[in-house]
């Protein structure tokens, strides 16, 4: 034995990783493989998605960089060097400055968060770089949702915070097994929803934005447009992305009626029909009368100001503008999926005290344009007495003209409603609605044409009018004396069906329908009903829930006095309460649960006040016999009692009575 | 170890005092209960409070439902945790154990005893006491005893002081800790010295003391009949191969005789403490040459003995010599 060797002995402690030794700064604890396992998987769930997104370049970078990372941990390599990671980030930057043109914005920021990610995972060295890293995943799942707010993408996202948390209770217990991490994760999870209700019902709304937006804010959105030329429409019917979704407050009017009415188009070039300046009033120029129809529209972001409103909208809320050509506005471009109390009066009577200057802009045409329509229109406007006459003969003609209505229809040229009526004769409802309107203003008669949607369906699970782009439409308004705006739909004369049963009965056997159209696949309409009503159900909710629902929510709980002191209140009250249920759940479980124990542990913990409690090695009997002798005038009391647990607890004898009996013999011991 | 100014170490008394309502080392168990256990957030837990306002902010600016919604469940789930840490040291038993002495320069090893009464496991514990940490983990149900390896400077009683228990399970997010001054103490002996002078040659035992007459390990020195005490090591088995009868075989220590240290015949220009280094390492020595010593101190006269609960108890006596507290201790050989 040397002369220090007892020393030794105990200076040879089991020093934990993280203990330094004497007076030397320990370089950090390197990272555990189950750790790093947890942030990739973590950064592989946030990224996922985003590919959706993000340029293809910076998608697959992303992709290469997490793949590099599970190859390490695979094979246990080393981390690259620093200074290739610096090169990496600085090329990742310019790549990004030369996508986007600029650093700044929504765009270019969620591509450097993504790059950032990628890299950080490969520089993963110590405790702290995970915690970046699962801050910067963090950050990702938040940037998708300025992209998409679906279910789906929800479900990711809480499927990504479950393994972010995952990764950091990794970080504070490494000694623990994969699944008591995930555990905990899950367990944490569970406990910080009921605060997320509380708060998401109760936090007090502010209606965005702080600050200005950056221009990319709103990319641009399918819909209608301004501008109507042949073909613009029938795009749309392709497309099978939910325009809009309305609540009747009764039952839907019939899809003859269903008619939402958008931009309206009076200028024509020959070919293209744009929307003539036309001005706002806080109230509509007709008078609403005839029954009304109340509804709440959904509408979907589509970055323009015209609502879609059913024809012929009354008056409604503040927000709401009327435009001379008597469609509906909002105050801003709908920007975000957006909800509007309105109601329609289908049978006003509009425009009747109609300005000359409208009633002749809607009958000029472009010189030289459309020579065969002239013609046309000059032949069956001969001898006619009024408007309506000729509308009646124009009707005629068309119905008899055995035209067409196709999804895909021909190109057409310069004279584009002359080479519908008199060549092609296949065409969707622009082609319809342009060459009628040609032939009404060849013929004098005021016309102009109207886009919006016509149809939707009714989901039959929750009762909401789906109208979807596919439903875009284009109809005429003809100017009668006396009767104001007419509407006259020229698709419904080759097509009926289009107006009552919607587009996929009105095309033609064997034209290609979108894939979700398809009628004759009943179990997927009906799936397809569940699922959009779920999402409904979902955007009114959750992501419909904003400052007046808040409001409308408080009054319901009955704090009418619903102002930021009251929200705060109930917050504060509300998560006091979740939290005083967790203090509860972590008390209660520090108690045994074996009552025989827990009685023991009692009687030993009320010995203790008096200064008399069992020491940790002491056992019944020896305790007992202490206790005797200390309380000689208990003393039969106590040697019984702890004689008895002693055999309760460790001899054959059944438990439940026994207890009772424990109990009795000790509330039978008085202290003096 | 980095020594805190002395300005925080004073803060840390009174905060002890006031605010942990700590100060003298707590005999039996010390169970953890609500009122000793504090929480707050951590470095990780503050930047994860910055990064759900960035979150929240930008939720408001966007518009985003999901935003408020993920800000909110994070925001949750970190106030959950709190709870959770709260819980992860709520009801533990912390006593002191056994604590093996060591000499002034190196680690002492206190030993606490970390009971977990429920029948759940409780991870990432620390327990961080002079400057140093012991993590550990409770396994359900599970009494544990952790290490904690700590320096010595000085020789004289070393109480562990200050303790901290410690997680910050289940993120990293919160730290709860409790502060407690458990009742151990270890007793440092005196540093050795390096270079010692050769044991003092003047019996102890006034002429006992005689060459070749104990016991010791160097030289074979015969045969006597096996006694029950023995070591295996020492049996003759060849004696008893030829079967003979069970004997073992006796040595004896190359110089043999009693030694006594003697705390006044040092040279005069030593000072006490190098007195005690010297008498230790003579001691140590004695030992390792199983040689019979006694150690004359001031106070009294240890011996002479041999063997390790001698030997235990001169070094305790010069580890408490001089020092206020146990004066006694030194007499207690003296009977």
């Amino acid at each position: 034995m040397s002369v220090r060797s007892l020393g030794e002995l105990i200076a040879k402690p089991r020093r934990a990783p993280s203990a330094p030794p004497l007076g030397i700064k320990a370089p950090p604890a390197a990272l555990q493989r189950s750790q790093a396992t947890w942030l990739l998987a973590t950064a592989a769930i946030t990224l996922a998605p985003h590919g959706l997104w993000l340029p293809v370049w910076i998608y697959a970078l992303c992709a290469l960089l997490l793949t590099w990372r599970g190859v390490l941990l695979w094979q246990g390599g080393r981390s690259p060097p620093h200074l290739l990671l610096l090169a990496l980030s600085v090329a990742a930057g310019i790549g990004v400055r030369v996508e986007f043109g600029h650093f700044f914005g929504k765009d270019p920021g969620v591509a450097l968060l993504a790059l950032l990610l990628g890299l950080k995972l490969l520089e993963a060295r110590a405790a702290r770089d995970v915690r970046a890293g699962v801050l910067l995943c963090l950050f990702l799942q938040m940037a998708l949702f300025l992209e998409d707010q679906s279910m789906a993408i929800a479900g990711l996202a809480l499927l990504g915070t479950l393994a972010a948390l995952g990764a950091l209770a990794a970080l504070a217990d490494p000694a623990g097994s994969v699944r008591a991490q995930l555990r905990t994760a899950a367990v944490l999870l569970a406990h910080g929803l009921p605060f997320m209700l509380v708060f998401f019902l109760l936090f007090p709304r502010i209606q965005g934005p702080l600050w200005g937006l950056p221009a990319d804010a709103f990319s641009a959105r399918t819909g209608l447009s301004d501008t109507m030329s042949p073909g613009s429409i029938s795009d749309l019917g392709n497309s099978t992305a939910i325009a809009f979704r309305a609540a009747f407050a009764g039952t839907p009017p019939p899809p003859a009626l269903r008619y939402w009415r958008g931009p309206v188009l009076t200028e024509f070039d020959g070919r293209s029909w744009t929307a003539a300046p036309f001005t706002e009033a806080p109230a509509p120029s007709y008078r609403p009368d005839g029954p009304r129809l109340d509804y709440a529209l959904t509408l979907e972001a589509h970055n323009r100001r015209w609502l879609l409103a059913l024809d012929y909208p009354g008056e409604a809320g503040p927000d709401i503008r009327f435009a001379s050509d008597h469609h509906a506005l909002s105050t801003r471009p709908v920007q975000a999926r957006s909800r509007f109390q309105l109601n329609a009066y289908p049978q006003a009577r509009i425009g009747i005290d109609e300005p000359a200057a409208v009633i002749a802009a809607a009958t000029r045409l472009p010189p030289g344009s459309n020579p065969r329509s002239r013609a046309l229109a000059a032949r069956l406007a001969e001898g006619a007495s009024s408007h309506a006459e000729v509308l009646e003969r124009v009707i005629a003609h068309l119905r008899a003209g055995r035209l067409q209505y196709t999804l895909r229809p021909p190109l057409l040229g310069r004279h584009s409603a002359d080479e519908f009526l008199f060549d092609t004769r296949r065409g969707f409802c622009e082609h319809f609605a342009s060459a009628f309107a040609v032939i009404m203003r060849a013929a004098g008669v005021p016309t102009r044409i109207v886009t919006g949607y016509q149809g939707g369906e009714v989901n039959p699970i929750d009762g909401y009018v789906v109208v979807r782009q596919s439903d875009a439409h284009a109809w005429a308004e003809v100017w009668l004396a006396g009767r104001g705006w007419v509407r006259v739909d020229p698709t419904a004369l080759a097509a009926p069906e289009r107006i009552d049963d919607g587009l996929a009965a009105a095309l033609a056997d064997g034209s290609e329908l979108p894939f979700m159209l398809q009628a004759d696949l009943a179990w997927l309409r009906d799936l397809r009903h569940r699922w959009e009503a779920a999402s409904n159900a979902w955007n009114q909710q959750v992501l419909g829930y904003n400052p007046e629902r808040q409001r409308e929510l408080l009054s319901r709980l009955g704090l009418e006095r619903s102002d930021v002191m009251t929200m705060v209140g109930a917050l504060a009250g509300l998560s006091a309460l979740v939290l005083a249920g967790l203090y509860v759940w972590a008390m209660g479980r520090t108690r045994s649960r074996d009552p025989l124990q827990r009685t023991w542990e009692r009687f030993c913990s009320r010995m203790a006040r008096s200064g008399l409690g069992r020491d940790p090695w002491e056992g019944p009997l020896a305790y007992g016999e202490r206790l005797a002798a200390a309380l000689p005038e208990q003393a039969e009391g106590l040697r019984a009692a702890c004689a008895t647990y002693a055999r309760l607890r460790y001899g054959p004898t059944a438990r439940d009575d026994g207890v009772r009996e424990l109990k009795k013999l000790l509330n039978e011991i008085r202290l003096t | 170890m980095s020594k805190p100014p002395p300005g925080a170490a004073a803060w840390r008394r009174a905060a002890d005092r006031w605010l942990f309502r700590i100060g003298a080392p707590e005999t039996g168990p010390i169970r953890l209960g609500q009122r000793r256990i504090y929480v707050l957030p951590t470095a990780a837990g503050l930047s994860f409070a910055l990064a759900l306002l960035v979150m929240l902010l930008a939720s408001i600016n966007y518009n985003l439902s999901l935003g408020y919604g993920l800000v909110f469940l994070l925001g949750g789930v970190a106030t959950a945790s709190i709870v959770h840490a709260f819980r992860n040291l709520l009801g533990l038993a912390i006593r002191a154990g056994r604590c093996a002495p060591a000499f002034a320069g190196d680690a002492v090893g206190f030993r606490l005893l970390v009971n977990n009464p429920r029948p759940t496991r409780r991870p990432a514990l620390r327990l961080r006491a002079r400057g140093e940490v012991s993590p550990f983990a409770l396994a359900p149900a599970e009494e544990a005893e952790v290490l904690l390896a700590c320096p010595s400077r000085v020789r004289g009683p070393l109480p562990i002081g200050r303790t901290v228990i410690e997680t910050d399970w289940p993120l990293g997010l919160i730290r709860a800790w409790s502060v407690l001054v458990p009742d151990a103490t270890c007793i440092v002996y005196p540093a050795p010295e390096t270079t010692p002078p050769p044991l003092p040659e003047h019996g102890a035992g006034e002429g006992r003391a005689g060459p070749q007459s104990r016991t010791g390990d160097d030289d074979f020195a015969g045969l006597r009949a096996h006694r029950r005490a023995d070591s295996p090591r020492h049996i003759a088995w060849k004696a008893l191969a030829r079967g003979g009868p069970l004997l073992t075989k006796q040595y004896v220590a190359a110089q043999g005789g009693d030694v006594l240290l003697d705390w006044s015949a040092l040279p005069p220009e030593l000072d006490d403490e190098r007195r005690l280094s010297r008498l230790t390492a003579w001691i140590l020595r004695a030992e390792q040459a199983g040689r019979r010593y006694a150690l004359k101190l001031p106070g009294g006269i240890l011996g002479p003995d041999h063997g390790a609960k001698h030997r235990d108890r001169c070094l305790r006596a010069l580890a408490l010599f001089g020092l206020r507290g146990e004066p006694e201790d030194a007499h207690e050989g003296e009977q």
